[in-house]
């Protein structure tokens, strides 16, 4: 009784002579088989040829610094609270007098570790983060033989002043387009006037 | 002494082959599955298997510590040695004419040649059962158990298919039967359902695949070479590879005609050729018959499943053993008519 309406009747018949003998069949899966030989691989010559990532490749992180070159990273935790991997460590500290240059507000991290073994690159620490500061670019982590190697301090992940890190294609259009207004003082660097506060409109 | 000279010679050649034939399935594996295969150590990946052979060396040497110490030890160097021992009787070409003397490049030539051969590589399937017994692991003995039966079974058909063939040459001797196929045909036009059967249990006498179930990882973990590490088992897949070599080089001596070509003498008097060059281009035909031989083999291994065991049985002794017999009888009812047999 067919238990459903899709149901097809297969019919097992006994094997032919010629089906029997199996030589023509393993003749034609040889045949199959050499004609492999005249096709072209896919495969990928790595290191020599590299395949091109996604611009929203999320590899290794760094921490930006704005125009003038102050780290942008204040130190607020949101990118540790924010990692479900818990794999960000910072401390704190205060600006000193002549530091202006170097720190973009009175607070910044002194350490700031990230733990590459625990990141799982899911990139909550660059959503979460208020002041533009951490990215998650496309670098490939560097791989080592220790633990220790692979826990990031600032060394590697404050991007250099004269190599930076182009991270333009991780923000959409809108971002790029409000990083050019002055009047927040999110994209203002210290060397930019105040705005003057107008009264009375 | 000019034979010791050979035996050395031709032991360094097959082992040279044996390791360049782990490279050559590797790459010949990876074009036919549209990957390249090892292609870093060297170019080409041609000192590959300089590196597995000093991987195989570097890594610890164990022992099980309730296995039987000595059988352990002399299962890979039996397995070894009789597939060395077979590259003793084949003809690898014609002779040379240094001066004086004439070297057959051949070392022996017993008149018993092939009856020599089979006795050999039956001591072959000692190794396999002495390597699974003395590892002490259920596993191994399985293995060893199924490779043994296997390669006892299949050996009874290629003697019948072989005794058809030396019906029609008459001689036991491996250089009488390659002049025979030089003064007329290669034997596989006369008997093609023999060389079948014989090819067919050449695969699996080397257990190969589609019959290679005693060593294969799904079923077995690793067969009778589980417990094996470091030189022992580069020993016993070593030997694995010497032992297709051999194969390889059998069946063009018995039926593809060894180290002759077609029309080989009209092409020395045409081009002037000496006696010693053809000679040599003899020699390099027939390594150019074993390659294609081996080739042969990779190609069906990365072709076709493997077998079940009871299918692997069914086929050995209900299919090919009744078919050489039929093989056996048909030759001789031909040789019959034809007025041959005296």
């Amino acid at each position: 009784m067919p238990l459903t309406n899709r149901s097809k009747t297969v019919t097992v018949r006994e094997l032919t002579l010629a089906e029997r003998l199996y030589l023509p069949a393993i003749f034609k899966g040889m045949l199959i088989t050499i004609s492999h030989i005249f096709k072209r691989t896919p495969t990928i010559r790595y290191p020599e040829t590299k395949r091109e990532f996604a611009p929203v490749y999320r590899g290794q992180h760094v921490l930006k610094r704005d125009e003038d070159g102050a780290e942008r990273c204040t130190a607020c935790g949101l990118c540790a609270v924010a990692c479900p991997a818990e794999a960000i460590i910072m401390e704190s500290a205060e600006r000193k007098k002549g530091e202006e240059n170097l720190y973009r507000e009175e607070k910044y991290a002194s350490i700031y570790e990230i733990n590459m073994l625990r990141c799982i690159f899911c990139g909550l620490c660059e959503e979460a983060c208020p002041k533009e500061a951490i990215f998650l670019t496309d670098r490939i982590v560097p791989s080592s033989f220790t633990r220790g190697e692979e826990v990031f301090g600032k060394n590697i992940l404050v991007e250099p002043i004269d190599q930076r890190v182009d991270v333009s294609k991780r923000q959409t259009p809108e971002v790029l387009e409000f990083k050019h207004d002055k009047k927040h003082s999110h994209n203002r660097t210290f060397k930019d006037p105040k705005p003057t506060i107008s009264r009375g409109h | 002494m000019y034979s010791i000279l050979l035996c050395v010679i031709i032991f360094t050649i097959s082992l040279a082959v044996a390791a360049y034939a782990t490279w050559g399935e590797r790459k010949f594996a990876a074009i036919l599955q549209d990957r390249v295969g090892p292609s870093r150590a060297g170019p080409f990946g041609l000192l590959q298997p300089l590196a597995d052979g000093v991987k195989m060396f570097m890594k610890e040497e164990m022992i099980p510590s309730k296995s039987n110490k000595w059988l352990f030890i002399l299962g890979p160097s039996l397995f070894m040695l009789t597939a060395c021992m077979v590259s003793v009787v084949i003809p690898w070409g014609g002779n040379l004419t240094i001066g004086e003397t004439t070297f057959p490049l051949q070392i022996t030539d017993i008149n018993i040649g092939i009856l020599y051969m089979f006795g050999v590589v039956s001591m072959g399937i000692y190794g396999i059962m002495i390597g699974g017994w003395a590892s002490n692991n259920k596993y191994s003995l399985l293995g060893a158990l199924r490779a043994s039966s296997q390669m006892i079974s299949y050996e009874i058909a290629m003697g019948l298919a072989i005794i058809a063939l030396v019906m029609l040459t008459g001689s036991l001797s491996l250089k009488e039967i390659v002049a025979q196929q030089d003064a007329g045909l290669a034997f596989v036009v006369y008997q093609p359902l023999g060389f079948l059967i014989f090819i067919i249990c050449s695969f699996a006498e080397t257990n190969r695949a589609p019959f290679d179930l005693a060593e294969c990882e799904s079923e077995l973990v690793g067969g009778y070479h589980t417990e094996y590490s470091s030189m022992k088992l580069g020993l016993f897949l070593f030997a694995e590879y010497i032992n297709m070599f051999i194969s390889s080089a059998v069946m063009a001596t018995l039926y593809f005609g060894g180290y002759n070509f077609p029309f080989q003498h009209e092409l020395a008097d045409a081009i002037g050729l000496s006696a010693n060059g053809l000679t040599i281009l003899q020699t390099v035909i027939f390594f150019g018959k074993v390659i294609g031989f081996i080739l042969l083999f990779m190609w069906v291994r990365w072709t076709l499943p493997r077998f079940r065991y009871d299918q692997l049985m069914n086929l050995g002794w209900k299919v090919l053993l009744p078919l050489a017999i039929a093989n056996i009888f048909i030759t001789g009812l031909v040789m019959y008519f034809l007025g041959k047999l005296d």
